[in-house]
């Protein structure tokens, strides 16, 4: 797990000087050295366009244009960004882009209905969830299982939420990459997060996790 | 803001996000401690929200398509192959003192052919110019205009404007100064002075999401 908060107070980690090196000798004329650049954030940027576009030719697309667009404009890289949001910012832009082109917004304006960020919340369930195996994110299903309550999210807390709690982006930098406030990039995060727990708690309990329901190549009846 | 003497359960929800993230102050902290202490739902809730963002925060929760990598490798490797190909005519001619004549005009067919293609795929793959139309500069901004600049963009906007990325470095110069000193006019609250650049755009909202994604791009994040 990465800790939210040393992500916010210390954006420089270690791998970063070899990461300054290659940005340099890139932007200095080395761009065979772009892909080795952008490789340890490919996922990521991937994920991103997926949580806005929610289509994986789509969502493919949009990461291959954002890279390109990043390696054409590397120049206009400056050193004092981390290069990751950087990178995060043009995918989410090239996403959202692509998504008003598309007019999908007409669609999932429905998604929007429910405009009570505001509404108290109350929990569906106190199940208790203490414990997490390490080895759970091992398995396909429980991924699976984990990627299916997050589609079911609206919109708006889904994009808040990947951006800060999968791609590690600050409170500000969600903002800034959705074009929404601070305090709603809060609201949506906490709403996010409280629904999540409710969809997954319950089935911690019920054991989904822990174990499969049957043996792999057995059939349950 | 709520009392930190006592807090019940739905004050405790409202912050538990913030507590997560270790963005509540000290003496909020300590009393939602308490709180975890003596209210087994309350601490419940905390342990599976952070649960949940434990585990969607984990690297292995971001899945790529089979091929994916291949596929942005060589595209990638395309990219700057095309780069490549652009420079290389000028190469070429300096060290092509062939005798014979028709000996050279076969690789000069193959690169015309081969230039024509890259400037075919060129076309077909960026629809959308790096720069905007909307980035050029805008006709009609009155000369003594007061507008406003800041450190960390290209971009030049009407005081006030929402669009103003980091505030604290914010000048204020003439819309003609700005303009001499490079800076282009924002697409949101300068819009009235780009319609006339706008002429001949079919979709206008391409137009300004290109501009937003110069910004984007420019700006570098924060």
């Amino acid at each position: 797990m990465s800790d939210p908060e040393m992500v916010l107070n210390n954006p420089r980690q270690a791998g970063d000087a070899r990461e300054l090196e290659l940005i340099s000798n890139v932007q200095g004329g080395q761009h065979e050295l772009f892909y080795e650049l952008v490789r340890p954030y490919e996922r990521r940027v991937y994920a991103a366009a997926l949580a806005i576009l929610r289509n994986e030719q789509d969502a493919e697309d949009a990461a291959q244009e954002a890279m390109l667009k990043a390696f054409a404009n590397i120049q206009k890289f400056r050193a004092e960004a981390r290069f990751s949001t950087w990178l995060i910012q043009i995918t989410v832009n090239e996403a959202l882009m692509r998504r008003r082109r598309e007019r999908t917004v007409v669609m999932e304006g429905i998604d929007d209905r429910r405009d009570g960020e505001e509404s108290e919340y109350a929990p569906r369930d106190f199940a208790d969830w203490r414990e997490i195996p390490s080895e759970a994110l091992e398995r396909k299903e429980v991924r699976l299982r984990l990627a299916e309550a997050l589609g079911t999210l609206d919109r708006k807390y889904r994009e808040v939420f990947v951006l800060r709690d999968m791609e590690h982006l600050n409170i500000q930098e969600t903002a800034e990459a959705l074009g929404i406030t601070a305090a709603s990039v809060k609201t949506r995060l906490l709403r996010a997060r409280l629904m999540l727990r409710d969809l997954l708690a319950a089935g911690w309990e019920q054991g989904w996790f822990s174990r499969l329901p049957f043996e792999k190549g057995t059939k349950p009846w | 803001m709520v009392s930190h003497e006592k807090l019940n359960c739905e004050q405790v929800w409202r912050e538990l996000s913030n507590y997560i993230d270790g963005e509540v102050n000290a003496a909020l902290r300590s009393t939602m401690d308490e709180h975890f202490k003596t209210c087994q739902r309350c601490a419940s809730l905390l342990a599976g929200t952070r649960n949940v963002v434990q585990l969607y925060g984990d690297e292995r929760m971001l899945e790529v398509p089979a091929g994916f990598s291949q596929r942005l490798e060589q595209r990638l490797e395309q990219k700057v192959e095309q780069g490549r190909e652009r420079r290389r005519p000028r190469a070429v001619a300096s060290r092509a003192r062939w005798s014979s004549w028709s000996a050279w005009m076969v690789p000069l067919a193959a690169m015309a052919l081969f230039a024509g293609t890259l400037a075919l795929v060129d076309s077909l793959t960026f629809k959308y110019p790096a720069k905007s139309i909307l980035s050029a500069p805008g006709h009609d901004i009155p000369p003594d205009l007061a507008v406003v600049v800041t450190a960390g963009s290209r971009v030049f906007h009407v005081a006030g404007c929402s669009f103003i990325h980091d505030k604290a470095t914010e000048r204020t110069i003439t819309a003609k100064e700005a303009m001499q000193d490079g800076y282009v006019p924002c697409s949101r609250c300068l819009r009235q002075y780009l319609k006339t650049a706008l002429r001949g755009q079919t979709d206008a909202d391409d137009a300004s999401a290109d501009a937003e994604q110069d910004e984007v791009i420019g700006r570098a994040g924060h």
